[in-house]
């Protein structure tokens, strides 16, 4: 049943995880965009988070091994439309995130607003007093902020 | 081992070139900071920036490529000077701090409304805008930033920012030169963009007499030989090298 067959490379293919934050899979992430079924041959499609995310080569070939431990045969391709957002996160990724330690991605209104900042929580003690030290942090879709309260560092997941 | 490449000049090539060449070569210049930042956190910023541009050039070659029967790295690395088609503007050495956050803030005012308007048509190229909206609204806030604290910060940091627009603009001209199938960005629109933060940044706009342009046929300064001379080492020295 191709139905089958879809469900089984889904639940494959959302085992595979964001090499640079390991506690979320592809699924969560919104990166694993939809999988279609042509005979036996499975297609997957997933989306970049940013342009030039060293990742997704690698995700690429974990999503294959993934699929052949399966016994599924099938194929990874790359879309970039329509571009994915922060908002595509689930639930469950963001409590995931929060809970290993970055505060999970603001609103997407505030990209263009001069020293602009959201108010954010930190993933350690919940005080909103953070501020921000780099828009640009450990990777593309990361951002280095501060709590004042608990004076720990923290990433945040940039919205996109 | 194919050494050099021709490259198809039909619309469709000419204008996903262009913007391909824009973003590496400026991605490049940027990625020339990495590990020499003044401070750590844009030493990341920078770096960041630069990937991004590259991730952009990357999509746009493989475009381009899809219709000329290349690679993307072929496209990148196997062609000579004059087969670039970049701004001049980008190509122009990274010089001081200033100088660099001047280039991107330039660039960025410039690029992202584009992104955005490009990404609100069906062009083939559509996809790619769209993605690449998300990180040059990023760019440009952060250089518009840094500008401000630059030109409304210290007497030797003004001077700097100053002196860092008044050598550039005589490069910003060319951005508006048409490509084919294009969407045209108004230049008043981009100069209002410009003043608005020069403003908050206590700088003068300067009106050149002046406006060089020819990077988009290949006619570039003598810097960008020396920028692929860099960049184009290991395959020119090992055609077709792997990973």
């Amino acid at each position: 049943m191709p139905g089958d067959l879809r469900a089984r490379a889904w639940a494959a293919a959302a085992t595979v995880c964001d090499p640079e934050i390991p506690v979320l899979s592809i699924a969560d992430l919104g990166v694993l965009r939809d999988i279609r079924v042509d005979g036996t041959i499975v297609e997957v499609e997933i989306t970049p988070t940013y342009s030039g995310c060293p990742a997704m080569r690698m995700i690429q070939i974990e999503i294959e091994a993934a699929l052949h431990q399966a016994g599924i045969e099938g194929r990874v391709v790359t879309t970039l439309s329509p571009a994915w957002t922060t908002d595509w996160m689930t639930a469950e990724g963001r409590r995931k995130l929060r809970e290993y330690g970055i505060a999970p991605p603001p609103p997407a209104s505030t990209r263009r607003a001069l020293f602009g900042q959201s108010i954010i929580a930190c993933p350690r003690c919940a005080s909103t007093n953070t501020e921000q030290l780099a828009e640009f942090g450990s990777t593309s879709c990361k951002a280095l902020w501060r709590c004042r309260a608990c004076r720990e560092p923290f990433d945040l997941f940039k919205c996109h | 081992m194919t050494t050099t490449i021709t490259v198809a000049a039909t619309p469709l090539a000419r204008l996903a070139l262009a913007r391909a060449d824009d973003a590496l070569i400026l991605g490049h210049r940027l990625s020339e900071w990495c590990g020499h930042a003044p401070i750590l956190e844009e030493d990341l910023s920078l770096a960041n920036i630069a990937l991004d541009l590259i991730g952009q050039a990357r999509s746009l070659y493989t475009l381009a490529g899809a219709v000329t029967g290349h690679t993307e790295d072929q496209l990148a690395y196997l062609r000579d000077e004059r087969q670039f088609s970049n701004l001049l503007l980008v190509e122009q050495p990274n010089g001081d701090f200033a100088l660099t956050i001047a280039r991107l803030f330039l660039y960025s005012a410039y690029i992202d409304p584009y992104w955005r308007a490009l990404g609100a048509t069906d062009s083939a190229l559509s996809d790619i805008a769209a993605k690449a909206e998300k990180e040059s609204g990023y760019h440009l806030r952060h250089s518009a930033e840094w500008l401000i604290r630059l030109g409304d910060g210290t007497e030797e940091s003004h001077r700097r920012a100053q002196s860092a627009l008044d050598r550039l603009f005589p490069f910003t001209a060319e951005m508006f030169d048409p490509l084919p199938d294009d969407v045209a960005i108004d230049p008043a629109d981009w100069t209002a963009e410009v003043d608005t933060i020069l403003t908050h940044a206590t700088l003068t706009r300067p009106s050149p007499a002046w406006q060089h342009n020819g990077g988009r046929a290949g006619r570039h300064t003598e810097h960008l030989g020396h920028l692929l001379a860099e960049m184009q080492h290991l395959q020119r020295t090992h055609p077709g090298a792997t990973w």
